[in-house]
């Protein structure tokens, strides 16, 4: 028990998606302008990265490893999670109409997400267990919303201040991002 | 080793692939591919300013019937046109709606406090409640500026937000954004429909204009040299500018704030002066008008009541006919207003131009007599405007004023318009301290009369425009005040001779705030006379109303012969029958009735267009709003009021009937519109440093 609370601590905080290893930053910087938005995006990424995780797990335990092709680790799992998402997002028009209403037009953004490639190679990396890996993937995800939720509250709230023309829209959320690095650096050592 | 790496792919890709295909076959959704189209279409902004997420969203509503295809606010007619044509519809050009901030200027938050450092208007607003001195006005610190997608807005040189009408979308990104609600999103249909309301930043020359102008904002614009923007600006309040400019006895200038400091500004000579512009210009400026409704609305009587209702009901896309019972359109402003106030040529340039707008006429068909309620009801009309007017000239309550050679003022007056000839004698006695008795007198001076007014108060108690009693009195009018008639002795003719009156006292105030005249006994005295002109006063005639089958009228009236209506609505006891003007509240202003024919021709939209319900805005301004009436004005310099400039002198006027008043210079008009403090509720621009070092040590 403790062993997963620790993890999901590892992932969403110390060592967060984006914050701390700068993966998924393009969405980071391009969907966080509203919340609303922030948070269909993250609910996405939770969803695209704990089914990624846990069919990438079963391609590298059954495919993968037993034939000593591991050095097509990368590719294959680019393969299997486009071809993933492009799958779930006709499941969920079809059959989750609701679901695809709120999460639909994030999920194309996603299809060659390095935040959800990344987390599905960290597991492999770590050699953690598939139950392990499910787990990580869905904390790393929650890290990403979370940074993904601030950063957009942080940027509605710049849109009515004052802010030199130059630096208006991406440049000022990009050193938002960074500030936002910086303060998350503080969890380091924590664990 | 290679062989088998290239099969894992090619079979993992194999799998995907038909996993794909199958589940594409077996997952198909049927989607809309006008959604694709509509979409590439979009300008692909993704502002938001169409309400719904992103261009992918507006496009599917588009396709889905929920939103029109102009839905968009970025995208151009063009863009328009083509996503309608798709979705198998045309585009109507609608009406335009762009921001409007409602505040005028002054000295603005940002000079007055400090906010410890706090740039934005919703935080000050929150914080401190933004600037003091007015609850209701612009921060000045631009927060509508920064979040203004379009670029549309920028702060002016008085510290208020510009809109650049050209560049703004009406996305209402400022609106959502401004604390203050100075900023709204409005076309010119909601501009004609609004009434005053106490949150409105209204000048004080703006609460006590019975129709409403927008003083400040007229102003303004011929202070920036733009007349056309001005005659516009009057025209959503008043279509009738030409001859206001000329007989408005400005209620407006009593109120000014600069008449605090020297004299209040010249506010109806800036009116005459961007009126005289279009009329001596030789084209008019256009009108826009909303789009057709079909309605029918009988508009009864053309004088300034009935013009007005007409003119707005038009403006507001229904079709109103007027029905007039003289030969010609104009009411008291043809019939009761001698030429040389009102020449009949500029009257009727004026309203050509209302009916320009498609408007019909009837002319003499009187009410009562060719057509009545019940006829113009099967005729099609959905809602009748009353708007009659009083034409009926009070009696002097004296003994004899039947006798020959005593004629009321306004029959008078009347008949003169009219062309009669009337043998007025030599001598004239004009009984009445009003505008109607100057009018008979400076006429019958005209006409070649030795005349003399009887007022039974003193000259300062004269209801009548100051100016008009000097011009009388430089025309050789004799006054007598303090006189009240009390007999009329005729001849064995039955003509009158000599009219009696009785000198009289100022007593105690009375309820109006005039002292009363009492009547000193004893004092009667003969005045020789050949001709007497009663001109105490009018009513509204209403006999049209009733007819030998009915016994009732069908119109709730008063004691003074007026209909009663709602104050608000002006809606009469009968429904979808209004009415304004004098038969409402009695004689009263031109503009008075062009205010109230503007309120009912709401009232008449409203009923027309939600089955009855006629709404009346909460907060609406019905007296002026005490805390903006202070006379402490510091801060500015005294500056001399033009003069009204005089068109023909002396002696020349006595025997013509030729205008006596003049428009102002350009040079001149410009030197007045600055003398306009610009006022808001309690703000106003000053011209000089305050006498103390800032305002915090004042409080």
């Amino acid at each position: 028990m403790q062993e997963y609370f620790l993890l999901f601590i590892a992932a969403i905080f110390v060592n967060n998606i984006v914050l701390a290893q700068y993966l998924g930053n393009c969405p980071f910087i391009g969907t966080s302008k509203e919340t609303s938005v922030a948070l269909g995006m993250g609910g996405a990424v939770v969803f695209v990265a704990v089914m990624a995780t846990a069919i990438t797990w079963l391609v590298q335990e059954y495919l993968l490893s037993p034939l000593g092709l591991d050095f097509l680790q990368t590719l294959a799992f680019i393969l299997v999670i486009a071809s993933l998402v492009q799958f779930v997002e006709m499941f969920l028009k079809k059959m989750v109409p609701p679901l695809y209403k709120s999460l639909g037009i994030f999920l194309p953004l996603i299809t060659t997400n390095c935040a959800v490639m990344g987390i599905a190679l960290i597991c492999q990396r770590k050699e953690f267990p598939l139950l392990k890996s499910v787990a990580f993937a869905a904390a790393s995800g929650i890290g990403f919303m979370i940074a993904l939720v601030v950063l957009a509250g942080i940027r509605e709230r710049l849109e009515i201040r004052r802010v030199p023309r130059a630096m208006r829209g991406t440049p000022v959320g990009l050193v938002m991002a960074g500030l936002m690095s910086l303060a998350f650096f503080a969890f380091k050592g924590m664990i | 080793m290679i062989t088998t790496s290239g099969l894992t792919l090619f079979g993992l890709g194999l799998g995907a692939a038909a996993i794909l295909a199958v589940a594409s076959k077996l997952l198909y959704v049927k989607e809309d591919p006008r959604i694709a189209q509509v979409e590439d279409l979009l300008p692909g902004v993704n502002c938001g300013g169409c309400g719904y997420p992103g261009c992918a969203g507006a496009a599917t509503a588009i396709a889905a019937g929920k939103a029109n295809p102009s839905v968009c606010v970025v995208a151009d007619l063009e863009a328009m046109a083509a996503i309608a044509e798709l979705m198998g519809q045309t585009i109507e050009e609608r009406e335009p709606e762009i921001a409007f901030r409602d505040c005028t200027g002054g000295e603005r938050a940002e000079e007055r406090f400090a906010y410890s450092g706090i740039m934005d208007c919703q935080a000050a607003a929150m914080l401190h409640g933004g600037a003091k001195s007015c609850p209701e006005g612009c921060l000045g610190f631009g927060t509508c500026v920064a979040v203004c997608p379009f670029d549309a807005i920028h702060m002016g040189p008085e510290k208020l937000p510009v809109v650049d009408p050209n560049e703004c979308r009406a996305c209402g990104k400022c609106v959502e954004a401004c604390p203050r609600g100075v900023i709204s999103i409005v076309g010119i249909t909601s501009r004609l429909l609004h009434l005053n309301e106490v949150t409105d930043c209204l000048a004080p020359c703006r609460q006590q204009c019975p129709g409403q102008i927008d003083i400040p904002r007229y102003i303004e614009q011929i202070k920036a040299g733009d007349y056309e923007g001005a005659v516009n600006t009057i025209r959503e309040r008043n279509p009738l500018l030409m001859v206001c400019g000329r007989v408005c006895p400005r209620p407006c200038e009593s109120v000014c704030r600069r008449g605090h400091v020297d004299s209040p500004v010249g506010i109806n000579m800036l009116k005459r002066f961007v009126a005289d512009r279009e009329l001596h210009s030789g084209n008019r400026l256009p009108i826009p008008c909303a789009k057709e409704t079909g309605h029918k609305v009988a508009v009864i009587g053309g004088g300034p009541a009935g013009l007005s209702c007409a003119y707005f009901l038009r403006r507001l896309g229904h079709n109103p006919t007027i029905f007039e019972a003289m030969p010609a359109l104009g009411g008291q402003l043809r019939y009761g207003i001698p030429e040389y106030r009102l020449p009949k040529k500029d009257l009727d340039w004026e309203i050509q131009g209302i009916l320009d707008l498609g408007v019909d006429i009837h002319l003499k068909r009187k009410f009562g007599r060719d057509y009545d309620l019940n006829t113009l009801k099967e005729d099609g009309f959905e809602a009748v405007f009353l708007g009659l007017g009083a034409w009926q000239a009070s009696g002097m309550y004296a003994e004899g004023e039947d006798l020959e050679g005593v004629l009321g003022g306004i029959e008078f007056l009347t008949a003169h318009a009219l062309g009669q000839t009337i043998d007025i004698g030599r001598k004239v006695i004009v009984v009445g301290g009003g505008n109607t008795a100057i009018d008979c007198a400076r006429t019958c001076v005209r006409l070649g009369a030795e005349v003399t007014m009887l007022y039974r108060r003193t000259r300062a108690e004269m209801p009548a425009n100051p100016e008009e009693i000097v011009g009388a009195e430089e025309e050789g009018v004799q006054f007598k005040f303090l006189a009240a008639p009390t007999r009329v002795i005729g001849d064995e003719n039955g003509k009158a001779t000599h009219l009696e009156f009785r000198m009289m006292k100022l007593g105690e105030p009375d309820d109006s705030g005039r002292r009363r005249p009492e009547p000193i006994e004893g004092s009667e005295t003969l005045m020789e006379t050949d001709f007497i002109i009663p001109a105490i006063g009018q009513k509204p005639d209403l006999s049209c109303l009733y007819d030998e089958t009915v016994e009732k009228c069908p119109v709730e009236t008063t004691r003074w012969q007026t209909i009663v209506a709602d104050p608000d609505t002006l809606q009469t006891v009968v429904p979808g029958v209004f009415t304004a003007g004098d038969v409402f509240t009695g004689p009263d202003l031109v503009i008075a009735a062009v205010g109230d024919g503007r309120k009912a021709a709401r009232s008449i939209h409203y009923y027309l267009q939600r089955e009855g319900d006629i709404p009346i805005p909460p907060m609406v301004q019905r007296e002026l709003i005490p805390y903006t009436l202070f006379k402490e004005v510091p801060g500015v310099q005294h500056s001399e009021r033009a003069n009204m400039p005089h068109m023909c002198h002396g002696d020349d006027r006595n025997c013509t009937f030729a205008e006596v008043e003049g428009a102002l210079s350009e040079p001149e008009a410009l030197t007045e519109a600055n003398r306009c403090l610009h006022c808001g509720l309690t703000c106003y621009d000053r011209d000089m440093e305050l006498p103390w070092k800032n305002e915090q040590e004042l409080r």
